[in-house]
C-alpha cells in the first residue's frame, strides 16, 4: 500500500512503542505541540505538510484526546485542488467539526463549489461529506440542487449512488427542506436502473420517500417486484460481483422486500401474484441443499428467507405461505447456529399473532419450553419466553404457566419482572378455573415476590373480590402461604387483604380460627413496612367486625405506642380511628362501616397497560389477535392512569362514615370516588364531599368555591342529588328530542376549552353558572352538568333540554338523561347526569338548552353540549413500524385530512403535548424524524366498532404556522378530527 | 445503521463511525458500555443484541470486533455480512489485513468504509466496484504526487 505519509507512520509507532499511558501523553503532547508551532509559524506550510498534520491531529483524536485547533487548517485543505489533501480536509471534518462551529459556513462555501464542480470525484467528496455530516442548514442550501445529480442522465453511477444516500441523510435531518417535485416521479424509475449499485442505493431513498407519503410512490410496488423477480429467478453467475457467496445480490433484495413492507399486498392480480411467486421461490431456496458450507453463504440467505417472512407477516393475507412460513423457522428452532434459533423465535413471535399461522406455531411449544430450559444464552431465553407468551391461549395455558413458573425459580434477574408480568395476564386471560389463577400469583409472590409489582397484586384481589366461587378458596390458600416460616412482604398485603374480606369463610376449621388468622397476621407485621403495616391495621379492623371474639386483642394492638404515636402519620391516623371505632362502636356500626368491598368495576387489566409500555409492539400485535378472536374489549390508557394515582391517599375514615375501604390501600380502585365528585355524600354537606374526594374533583371544587364566593352557605346542597331522585324511580321523562335547533348559542369560546379537557365551567352569567365534569370509559361516557343559581332567588318552572340539530345525530348518539327538579332554590346547586353512548362516529354537536324563570321573567340559554368524537378516543401506543403501516394503510383519500393553519396559541412544545394527550391521542417518540414534529394514535369506541386514527402535527415556528396531518379508517373522522384540534393549538 | 465501532480484545477502539449526531461525552459513554458488553460475552453466544430501543450486531475476526448498531427492523443477519464485506474490502486492500494496518491507515479504511457504506446505508455491495474506487484515489494521489514533483517519502 502506497501512503506517503511517513511522518505519521513514525508518530504512530511512537505512540505504540510507548511502555506507559503517561509516556504515551508525553509524545502526544510533544507532537501537539509541534504542530502548534508548525501552524502558527511564519514558514508557509505546503498543502502536503498540512495534510500531514491534520492528519496526525485526527490520529491524536481519535486515540481519545480533545483537539481545540487544526480546524482552520483542515477546512483550507478543502481549498486544495489536490485530491488527497481534499479528502483529508473533509474526514477531518466530518468527524470532528460539529454542526455549530463558526466554520461551518466555511465548509459550506467549499461544498458549494465542489458540488459545481466538473470533476466528479470532488462532486463524490463533496457529496460524501454531507452525507455524513449533513445538518438542517446543509438541507437547505443543498437539498434543491442534490436531486439534479440523482436523476440527471449523464452523471455518473458513483455520483448517484452518493447522491441518492446524501439526500436520504438530507430528508432524515430536515425533511421539511426536501422539496418534492419532478424528481420524486423520476426517482422511482432508478429501480429500473442497470446498475446494481445505484438500484441499490436508489431503494433506500425511495424507502425514506414511501414512508412520508406512501400514495405518492404507488409506483414503486410494481417496480420493486419486477425487480425482485429478475434477481430471485437469476443464477449466481448473472450478478456477478452482486452475487454474495452463492447468493444474488442480497442486500438489495432485503432492501426490496423491506419496501414492500411499507405496503399492503398488491390489489392487482398479476402483481400479486408474481409477488407471491417471488416468495415462494425463497422460502424453496430455503430447503435446498446449501451451495457452500460457509457461513456467509447461510446468512446471506436466510436473511433473504427472514425478511420475505417478514413481507408474509406483514401482509398477513396468503394462509398457505404463512403456515410454510412457520414451519421453515420451526426447523430453525433446533438449528446449531445460537443466531438462527434467536431469529426464529423472534419471527415466530410474530406468526404467532396472525390467525392464520397461530395454530401451526403452538405445534413448536415442546421445542420452545426446551429452549427455554436449555439454551445458554439469556437473550435467547428471553426470546423463547415471548414466544411462548404470543402462542399461549386457552388450549395451552396451564402448560405454558406451569413451565414458566419452573423458569421462573431460575430466570435471570434481567427478565424476571418481566417474566413475573406475562405469568399474572396469562393467568388471568386464560383461567377457566380460578383457583388455578389464585395458586398461580401466589406462587408467582412465593417465588419472586422482589418481582411482583404492585399491579400484580392489586389485580389478584380485584378478582377475588370479584369472584365469589374463589373466595374461601383464596382465604385458605393465603392462610396456608402464611403459615410458611417466611414469606413475601407481598404475600403479606394479599393476605391481610383478603383475611380482612373473607377470613370468615375459613373460620370453621379450627386449624384457621379468627385468633389464629390474627395471630398468623401479626407475627409478621412488625417485619413489614409502614405502607403494609396500614394496609394490616385496616385488614385488623375488619377482622374486629367479622369475629367480635377477637376485638379485645386487636384493641391491645391499635393502642399500643407502637402503632397510636408511631412517626408515621398514616399509621398513627389509622390506629386511632381504627381505636375509637373498635371500643365505640356497635356491632350494628361495624358492620355497616366494615361491611365486605364491593365488586371492583370490569375493566381491562392495569398489568397488561404496564406491559405494554415495556413491549409495545409485540403487545399490540397480540392484543389484535386477540380482539379479532374473543372481542375483547381493549384499553390500557385509563387503566394506566388509574394505576399511577397515588396509592394509599384517602384516609379510609375521611368524610366521615362512607364505610372502611381497603380500597384505599389499592391505587386501582377509583370506583367510589365518582360519588365524591358529584357532591352525593352520605348525608354530609357537598363542599366537604367534595373537598374529600381530594385532587381529582377539580372540576366540582372550582364550581362550588364560585358559588360560596357570592356569599351564600351551602348548607342547602345535595338535598335533590341525582341518585336520591333516582332511588326513587322517578320515570325519566324524555327530554332528548329531535332536530331543531332554539335560540342563539352562547358560550362558544368555554366550550373549545372542553375539547382537550373534561371539566370546568361551560357557561356564566349574573343568573347561572353551569359546570360541567365528563368522564369517558370506552363508547360511553357520563356528563354531570352542574347548574348553580348564584341569586339569592330561586330560579323556577327550570328545565333542560337536549336538541339534537342534525338528525343523523339520532342514530350516531344514545342519549339518556336524569333530569333536575324544576326548581334551583336561591344559591343551590343542583345536578343532571347525561349518560351518553356512542353508537357511530358523529360529527355534529348536541345542544342544551336551559329554560327557567327568574323574578318573573322567563330565560332561555341555548349551550353546545361539549361532547365531541374525539371524547371517544383512547390513546394507543405502538412502534414505529406499526404506525407507519397502519398510516399508509389508511391513505384513502377521504381516510386523510391535512390542514395548514395559523397557530391560535404560543407555540409551546410542552403545552401543546398536554393538549394532544388531553385530546386523546398518544404521543410517540422515535417515530418522526423530527423531533419537533408530534405524532401519534388514537382510537376512537363506537358501540358499532373501533375507529383507528393516526396523527402528525409539524410545527413550524418561523412562520407560527402548523402542518396537521390525520390518518382514520373511517371517512370523515380524520376531518372532525382535523378540525377539532385545529381549535386548540 | 447508527454507529459502527472497531475496537480490540483489550478495549482499544480502533475505528468509530457514526451516523447519529452524538455529543462526543455521549460518543465515549457509548463506546464504553459496548466494549464492557461485548468484551463480557462468551463465544457462541448470540451475535446480536437488545440494546436500548437498537439492536446490536457484533462479530470478532482475530483481536478485532466490529459492532453495529442497527434499528429494530433491520436486518440482523445482513448487517453480520455487511461486517464481512467490509472485512473482506479491507483484506483485499491491505492483502491478509491485520489490526496493525488499520491503526496505521486508518484514513484509508474510513474512505473504504464510505465507499461501502454512506450515510448508514449499504452503497455499493460489489467488492470490485469498491475497489476499483479506492484504486483510483490512490492513482490519483500517486500522479499527482509525480506531476507536483513531491517526492514520496516526505519526512515529518
Amino acid at each position: 500500500v502506497k501512503d506517503s505519509m511517513r511522518g505519521l507512520a513514525v508518530f504512530i509507532s511512537d505512540i505504540r512503542n510507548c511502555k506507559s499511558k503517561e509516556a504515551e501523553e508525553k509524545r502526544i503532547n510533544k507532537e501537539l505541540a509541534n504542530i502548534r508551532s508548525k501552524f502558527k509559524g511564519d514558514k508557509a506550510l505546503d498543502g502536503y505538510q498540512k495534510k500531514k498534520y491534520v492528519c496526525k491531529l485526527l490520529f491524536i483524536f481519535l486515540l481519545g484526546n480533545d483537539i481545540d485547533f487544526g480546524h482552520m487548517e483542515a477546512v483550507n485543505l478543502l481549498n486544495s485542488n489536490k485530491y488527497t489533501e481534499k479528502q483529508i480536509g473533509y474526514l477531518f471534518i466530518s468527524v470532528l467539526i460539529s454542526e455549530n462551529n463558526e466554520l461551518m459556513r466555511l465548509v459550506q462555501q467549499n461544498l458549494k463549489n465542489d458540488l459545481a464542480s466538473r470533476n466528479p470525484v470532488h462532486v463524490n467528496l463533496a457529496l460524501e461529506c454531507i452525507a455524513n455530516i449533513g445538518s438542517k442548514e446543509m438541507a437547505e442550501m443543498f437539498a434543491p440542487e442534490i436531486p439534479k445529480l440523482l436523476v440527471m442522465g449523464d452523471a455518473g453511477d458513483t455520483v448517484k449512488q452518493s447522491a441518492a444516500l446524501c439526500l436520504l441523510k438530507l430528508f432524515r435531518t430536515a425533511p421539511e427542506m426536501v422539496p418534492l417535485g419532478d424528481w420524486t416521479s423520476r426517482v422511482i424509475h432508478l429501480l429500473n436502473d442497470q446498475h446494481m449499485g445505484v438500484v441499490t442505493a436508489a431503494v433506500s431513498l425511495i424507502e425514506a420517500l414511501v414512508k412520508r407519503n406512501p400514495d405518492d410512490f404507488k409506483g414503486c410496488v410494481s417496480l420493486s417486484i419486477s425487480r425482485l423477480a429478475r434477481i430471485v429467478t437469476s443464477s449466481y453467475t448473472d450478478l456477478q460481483d452482486y452475487t454474495y457467496y452463492f447468493v444474488p445480490a442480497p442486500w438489495l433484495s432485503v432492501k426490496l422486500l423491506r419496501l414492500l413492507q411499507n405496503y399492503p399486498p398488491p390489489e392487482d392480480t398479476t402483481v400479486r401474484n408474481r409477488l407471491a411467486e417471488c416468495l415462494e421461490t425463497i422460502l424453496n431456496k430455503a430447503v435446498e441443499p446449501p451451495k457452500s458450507k460457509k457461513v456467509q453463504h447461510s446468512n446471506a440467505k436466510n436473511a433473504v428467507l427472514f425478511e420475505a417472512i417478514s413481507l408474509i407477516i406483514h401482509m398477513d393475507s396468503d394462509p398457505s405461505l404463512l403456515v410454510r412460513a412457520c414451519s421453515q423457522l420451526g426447523q430453525f428452532l433446533s438449528n446449531r447456529e445460537t443466531n438462527l434459533r434467536y431469529l426464529a423465535l423472534e419471527s415466530m413471535c410474530l406468526l404467532a399473532t396472525s390467525e392464520f399461522s397461530h395454530d401451526a406455531v403452538k405445534r413448536h411449544q415442546e421445542t420452545v419450553v426446551t429452549a427455554l430450559k436449555s439454551e445458554r444464552d439469556v437473550s435467547v431465553r428471553q426470546r423463547a419466553v415471548d414466544l411462548l407468551y404470543a402462542m399461549c391461549d386457552r388450549s395451552n395455558a396451564e402448560e405454558i404457566v406451569g413451565e414458566m413458573l419452573t423458569y421462573l425459580e431460575t430466570a435471570d434477574y434481567s427478565i424476571r419482572g418481566e417474566l413475573v408480568l406475562k405469568i399474572a395476564i396469562l393467568a388471568e386471560k386464560y383461567a377457566s378455573d380460578y383457583t388455578w389463577y389464585v395458586d398461580t400469583i401466589l406462587n408467582l409472590i412465593r417465588l419472586a415476590g422482589d418481582f411482583v409489582s404492585e399491579e400484580v397484586w392489586y389485580r389478584v384481589i380485584q378478582i377475588v373480590i370479584n369472584r365469589e366461587d374463589v373466595q374461601a378458596y383464596a382465604a385458605k390458600t393465603v392462610f396456608e402461604a402464611l403459615e410458611a416460616p417466611a414469606c413475601h412482604e407481598n404475600m403479606v398485603k394479599v393476605g391481610g387483604y383478603i383475611l380482612g374480606e373473607f377470613g370468615n369463610l375459613i373460620a370453621g376449621d379450627a386449624r384457621s380460627s379468627p385468633s389464629t388468622q390474627f395471630q398468623l397476621l401479626h407475627g409478621k407485621f412488625h417485619l413489614c413496612s409502614p405502607p403494609t403495616r396500614a394496609l394490616l391495621l385496616s385488614a385488623y379492623i375488619k377482622l374486629v367486625n367479622l369475629f367480635p371474639e377477637i376485638r379485645e386483642d386487636i384493641i391491645a394492638v391499635l393502642e399500643s405506642d407502637a402503632n397510636l404515636r408511631n412517626s408515621n402519620v398514616e399509621i398513627q391516623q389509622r390506629a386511632s380511628e381504627y381505636l375509637s371505632l373498635a371500643r365505640n362502636s356497635t356491632q350494628d356500626v361495624l358492620a355497616t362501616v366494615l361491611e365486605e368491598m364491593p365488586p371492583f368495576p370490569e375493566r381491562e387489566s392495569s398489568i397488561l397497560a404496564q406491559l405494554r409500555k415495556k413491549k409495545p409492539a409485540v403487545e399490540d400485535a397480540i392484543r389484535v389477535r386477540g380482539e379479532k378472536q374473543q372481542q375483547r374489549p381493549a384499553s390500557g390508557a385509563a387503566d394506566g392512569a388509574a394505576a399511577s394515582a397515588a396509592p394509599i391517599a384517602a384516609t379510609p375514615a375521611s368524610g366521615g362514615g362512607g364505610g372502611v375501604k381497603l380500597q384505599g390501600d389499592i391505587a386501582g380502585a377509583e370506583s367510589n370516588t365518582d360519588s365524591d365528585l358529584l357532591g352525593l355524600d352520605f348525608g354530609g354537606s357537598a363542599p366537604a364531599a367534595a373537598a374529600g374526594g381530594g385532587g381529582a374533583g377539580g372540576g366540582s371544587v372550582d364550581l362550588l368555591s364560585s358559588i360560596l364566593d357570592v356569599g351564600v352557605s351551602s348548607s342547602s346542597s345535595s338535598s335533590a342529588a341525582p341518585s336520591a331522585a333516582s332511588g326513587a324511580s322517578a320515570q325519566r321523562k324524555t327530554v332528548v328530542v329531535g332536530a331543531g335547533a332554539s335560540g342563539s348559542i352562547v358560550g362558544e369560546e368555554n366550550w373549545h376549552k372542553f375539547v382537550c379537557k373534561n371539566s370546568g365551567v361551560l357557561y356564566e352569567n349574573d343568573i347561572l353558572q353551569v359546570g360541567v365534569k365528563c368522564d369517558y370509559q370506552q363508547s360511553s361516557g357520563r356528563i354531570v352538568v352542574y347548574y348553580g343559581n348564584k341569586t339569592p332567588a330561586p330560579l323556577a318552572q327550570f328545565a333542560s333540554v337536549i336538541n339534537l340539530p342534525d338528525s343523523s345525530l339520532t342514530n350516531q348518539l344514545g342519549i339518556q338523561v336524569k333530569p333536575v327538579g324544576d326548581r334551583v332554590g336561591a344559591s343551590e346547586q343542583v345536578n343532571e347526569v347525561i349518560t351518553v353512548d356512542c353508537m357511530a362516529e358523529f360529527f355534529a354537536c348536541p345542544l342544551l338548552n336551559i329554560r327557567f324563570v327568574y323574578s318573573g321573567v322567563a330565560q332561555s340559554i341555548t349551550l353546545k353540549l361539549p361532547l365531541t368524537i374525539n371524547k371517544f378516543m383512547q390513546s394507543s401506543e405502538m412502534d414505529s413500524a406499526t404506525f407507519f403501516q397502519h398510516w399508509k394503510q389508511l391513505s384513502q383519500p377521504e381516510q386523510e385530512c391535512q390542514k395548514i393553519f395559523q397557530a391560535k396559541f404560543p407555540m409551546d412544545a410542552e403545552t401543546t403535548k398536554t393538549k394532544i394527550l388531553g385530546f386523546g391521542f398518544s404521543l410517540l417518540s422515535n417515530i418522526d424524524s423530527n423531533p419537533a414534529n408530534f405524532v401519534g394514535a388514537g382510537i376512537v369506541q363506537t358501540k358499532s366498532g373501533n375507529i383507528g386514527s393516526l396523527f402528525r402535527l409539524e410545527p413550524n415556528q418561523q412562520a407560527q404556522m402548523y402542518r396537521l396531518t390525520v390518518h382514520s379508517i373511517k371517512p370523515g373522522v380524520s376531518k372532525r378530527l382535523c378540525e377539532l384540534l385545529e381549535t386548540q393549538i | 445503521m447508527h454507529f459502527m465501532l472497531l475496537f480490540s480484545r483489550q478495549g482499544k477502539l480502533r475505528l468509530q463511525k457514526w451516523y447519529m449526531a452524538h455529543s462526543e461525552k455521549m460518543k465515549k459513554k457509548i463506546t464504553r458500555d459496548l466494549v464492557t458488553m461485548i468484551l463480557a460475552r462468551k463465544p457462541k453466544m448470540c451475535a446480536f443484541i437488545e440494546w436500548k430501543d437498537l439492536k446490536i450486531v457484533y462479530k470478532r475476526y482475530a483481536s478485532l470486533y466490529f459492532c453495529c448498531a442497527i434499528e429494530q427492523s433491520d436486518n440482523e443477519l445482513l448487517c453480520l455480512e455487511i461486517i464481512h464485506r467490509y472485512v473482506e474490502l479491507l483484506d483485499q486492500y491491505f492483502g491478509s489485513v491485520c489490526e496493525l494496518d488499520i491503526i496505521f491507515n486508518f484514513e484509508k479504511a474510513y474512505f473504504m468504509l464510505d465507499e461501502f457504506m454512506l450515510g448508514g446505508e449499504v452503497q455499493e455491495t460489489s467488492k470490485k466496484n469498491v475497489l476499483k474506487a479506492i484504486a483510483a484515489q490512490d492513482l490519483l494521489q500517486e500522479s499527482l504526487l509525480e506531476e507536483l514533483g513531491i517526492v514520496s517519502t516526505g519526512v515529518a
